[in-house]
């Protein structure tokens, strides 16, 4: 396990972790041993999320946490590189934005632990989605669009996975704790933008291939 | 789990081995756990209980907001107007929409109290809202891994986002272009949202509840 992946695991909240490993105590019990007294709390928690969370999860709920990482990891580049355009956001919003940026590379780096070696690196990514999106870091209103678009699309996603996690009380209600945050910045975003937060009484799923389709212009 | 019983406000909270949550809320420590008044509603059992505790809830949220927009606080602008009316809309929308789903296994009509809200107070009664927004997110993130009908789930989280737009949308009202909208208040340090079991929402939401709610068997 690499230092960068150690030190992301380690943060991982413990109660998350707690609740994510159901057998983490039989797994913390067997890999001290292994480890012997050297080995501290946190590096052995995080050996044992990296397996239990990558190699142990079946593969259904593996393809749901990559299909979220991936979004994950197009909001946390979008967020990251508008922040660092000088000019693009204008001063009253920075710390906003900047608060949506933390969560989205929580988010990544919650993902990237929970898959262990299962998780994917950040796609190759075109913020213009082929040009269409030419100003998308020279002109607010562009940027904003697209923020929305990826809040709500996020939104969307988890919504329309949730069924599909059912079956782990921890993963669901960790992804439903995520969703609600993209929703809490859907609302910001669409406020800023001069919109109600809301379609109506109701936020409507999209399937994966929904998501996908409207996410897909932005892979390279 | 062990039995808390807070007397001062002669509350039970008890917890099965099994996972199973007891819970008495607003009235008297109820002998052989029974129901004594008849201002008194039971949630049920499995997802009829979970779809009842919702249904309490969104029957509490449309209460206040439809009383926040009947008497509007002093100063209320245009545009906190239109954005209260449509969150009461909503409300009354997750309300109906849960009780038509309970069909004859809903519980009847809560009698709410808000007396501790001064409704003709801007800040008295954003900060309500900002109570109950956030309770609400907190509590269907709660209740969604207690959901056994993937169906049920689905429909809850249609409810759920609208209810953390809400929580960004009154939060920004009570602080500008802050980050309070997603505040390290209710997001922790890994991006995720407060999740609370029944037993923590019921209890929070009690000040505001007349009636007996009691969740006498909800897993």
């Amino acid at each position: 396990m690499s230092n960068l992946n150690q030190n992301l695991l380690a943060d991982i909240d413990p109660e998350i972790s707690d609740r994510l490993v159901a057998n983490r105590r039989a797994f913390f019990k067997t890999s001290a041993l292994k480890l012997g007294a050297m080995a501290s709390a946190p590096v052995v928690l995080a050996m044992s999320a990296q397996n239990a969370f990558g190699a142990e999860l079946p593969k259904d709920i593996v393809d749901v946490l990559v299909f979220a990482l991936t979004l994950e990891h197009i909001e946390d580049a979008f967020y990251r590189t508008g922040l660092e355009t000088h000019g693009l956001i204008p001063d009253k919003y920075v710390g906003i934005f900047n608060q949506i940026g933390k969560h989205e590379a929580a988010h990544v780096a919650f993902l990237t632990s929970a898959l262990g070696s299962a998780a994917i690196k950040r796609p190759r990514l075109d913020l213009t989605a082929g040009g269409k999106f030419g100003d998308v870091l020279s002109n607010f209103d562009t940027y904003l669009t697209l923020s929305q678009t990826f809040e709500d699309l996020g939104v969307a996603a988890y919504k329309g996975q949730a069924g599909n996690l059912i079956a782990n009380d921890g993963i669901l209600t960790a992804a439903l704790q995520i969703h609600s945050v993209e929703a809490r910045h859907a609302a910001i975003v669409r406020k800023i933008g001069g919109k109600k937060p809301w379609d109506g009484a109701f936020d409507e799923p999209k399937t994966k291939q929904e998501v996908l389709d409207a996410a897909g212009p932005f892979l390279a | 789990m062990d039995v808390t019983h807070d007397s001062s406000r002669r509350r039970l909270l008890k917890w099965t081995g099994a996972g199973a949550a007891l819970i008495a809320v607003s009235g008297a420590w109820l002998p052989n756990f029974g129901i004594s008044t008849t201002l008194a509603a039971d949630l049920g059992e499995g997802d009829v209980g979970i779809l009842n505790y919702a249904y309490a809830f969104e029957q509490l949220e449309a209460a206040f907001y439809t009383q926040v927009i009947k008497t509007p606080y002093e100063g209320m602008s245009e545009a906190e107007t239109s954005m209260l009316t449509d969150i009461r809309d909503h409300e009354v929308a997750h309300r109906d929409f849960l009780k038509k789903a309970l069909a004859e296994n809903a519980i009847p009509g809560l009698e709410v109290d808000f007396s501790s809200v001064d409704f003709a107070k801007r800040d008295s009664v954003l900060g309500t809202a900002k109570i109950f927004e956030d309770l609400g997110v907190s509590a269907y993130n709660g209740a969604g891994q207690l959901i056994e009908n993937v169906d049920y789930l689905a429909a809850a989280g249609t409810i759920v986002s609208i209810e953390a737009r809400h929580a960004a949308a009154i939060r920004d009202l009570l602080n500008m272009n802050s980050v309070a909208f997603a505040g390290d208040d209710v997001v922790d340090k890994n991006g995720l949202d407060v999740v609370n079991e029944p037993a923590a929402v019921l209890k929070a939401a009690d000040p505001f509840i007349k009636t007996d709610v009691t969740a006498m068997s909800l897993v």
